[in-house]
């Protein structure tokens, strides 16, 4: 027998889980898609006395899609959103975040919600719901808030949740017209944890220069980390050549990336100013695509 | 799946029922038991194999619902209701199927370990459509991992069952 012994609980509403993690809080887990919980469990590295199993309540299953934006219920799973084409067209940028999260065989049962939930550093959808300013919706028994993703997540697996809360939903703001935003990452091999991925959203304005620009990049902080200078640096220009030789330079000189066994902070800061130039360059292709 | 579950407080086990390869029984279950361990341990299903049990190397990978999925990431009470299919409900009366007949024709495994968990992707991945470039071959194979063959002879094995099905309807 591999994870130690507990309580399993399998709620069939979002009452019954509130009132479940009111009562046991501290000492219980939320069982989602189990793709990060589960090994932590068979390892032992993890040892709650309640497993609380979310897979069979049904309200939690949908995702809406609509002008206002795109609203992820705690159960909807990363395949389901990858293989929807609404999503796809509405959200580029998350369909491929969510196709570089591990193997289908993971992405047929992780969520969404979890992989917010349990705030890896090195995971896609953090730096992604970041990037376009996701707010996660939270409830506890007694209440009831909503948190930008930017204040969510607060160190590696660790997240602004307390015990007694669950991330009930996210909501992803529609991308205005003009808005574009790509992902990348670099992985050892593919479906690996990303040594370094990047987020990339800005607006094309009118004249031909991009507005609001965000970067944020996972894998080189305990958190998503924001690159506000190179943000600034790109935010109304018109990403010829020369910014994005210069902003590649300025993430190589100013990022202070984490070391660690799969790839040294030289090669993290290195790869890390590759891909936001790649990044940026792809919003140009996407400048084409939208014909602003 | 929406009725609430069989708790035994005192046992701490659980009654499931469910279906594995086409055949319905109940069974009486720890409620931390893998899903892997179950059918391995109290089914007897031991043609799923552990590699890692954290989810990396695909060796239990099993059809749950339709879905390839690592059985050493789930845990039994959660299959209640559930729909399984594991390597010994691919071959039927002796006779492989055409995937399984590829694999041997192509030299596609040497130890074996890792085969069933990789049969079971596939099967999966097949009945979303067919697999038809070298690209889409391995991309198919990227969630399980090997470490006797280097996937040579399975991605030969993929597009001969492809090339196999287009001969067939030009034949006709």
């Amino acid at each position: 027998m591999k994870p130690s012994r507990f309580t399993y609980h399998a709620p069939t509403d979002l009452d019954e889980v509130l009132a479940l993690l009111a009562q046991y809080g501290d000492e219980a887990k939320i069982l989602a898609g189990g793709q990060s919980l589960m090994p932590m469990l068979n390892f032992r590295l993890l040892a709650p006395a309640h497993l609380i199993d979310i897979n069979r309540v049904s309200e939690l299953r949908n995702y809406f899609l609509d002008d206002s934006g795109l609203n992820v219920l705690a159960l909807v799973r990363h395949r389901e959103l990858e293989t929807s084409p609404e999503v796809e067209l509405a959200f580029p940028i998350l369909h491929e975040g969510l196709a570089n999260i591990a193997h289908v065989q993971i992405r047929n049962r992780g969520t969404v919600c979890g992989s917010l939930a349990h705030a890896d550093s090195a995971a896609e959808l953090p730096s992604i719901m970041v990037a376009l300013d996701a707010r996660m919706n939270v409830r506890s028994q007694s209440s009831q808030r909503s948190v930008r993703a930017e204040e969510f997540f607060r160190f590696h697996l660790t997240s602004d949740l307390d015990a007694s809360e669950l991330l009930v939903s996210v909501d992803i703001p529609a991308m205005r017209t003009g808005t574009v935003g790509v992902f990348d990452e670099i992985t050892r091999r593919k479906g690996d944890f990303a040594l370094v991925g990047a987020a990339v959203v800005g607006t094309w304005d009118s004249d031909g220069r991009i507005q609001d620009c965000r970067i944020v990049c996972s894998g080189v902080a305990p958190t998503p980390l924001r690159l506000t200078e190179a943000e600034q640096f790109v935010s109304g220009t018109d990403l010829s050549e020369e910014v994005l030789v210069g902003v590649q330079q300025l993430v190589m000189e100013s990022l202070e990336p984490t070391e660690d066994i799969h790839t040294s902070a030289e090669y993290r800061k290195k790869v890390t100013g590759v891909i936001i130039r790649r990044g940026l360059a792809r919003l140009i292709d996407q400048r084409r695509d939208i014909h602003v | 799946m929406s009725e609430a579950i069989d708790v035994d407080p005192i046992e701490s086990k659980i009654w499931i029922t469910l279906t594995i390869n086409g055949s319905k029984n109940s069974y009486f279950v720890e409620q931390r038991l893998t899903l892997a361990d179950f059918l391995r341990k109290e089914v007897g299903l031991v043609g799923t194999h552990l590699g890692c049990e954290h989810g990396s190397c695909g060796a239990c990978t099993i059809i749950m619902d339709d879905k390839a999925v690592r059985s050493c990431l789930l845990l039994a009470v959660q299959a209640d209701g559930a729909s399984l299919e594991t390597v010994e409900g691919l071959a039927r009366d002796g006779a492989m199927t055409p995937l399984q007949e590829a694999f041997r024709a192509h030299h596609a495994l040497q130890c074996g370990y890792c085969t069933s968990g990789i049969l079971l992707s596939l099967v999966a991945r097949l009945r979303e459509g067919p697999i038809e470039t070298e690209a889409e071959a391995r991309e198919s194979l990227s969630g399980n991992i090997c470490r006797c063959t280097g996937y040579t002879g399975m991605v030969s094995a993929l597009l001969s069952l492809s090339n196999s099905k287009s001969g067939d309807e030009e034949k006709q």
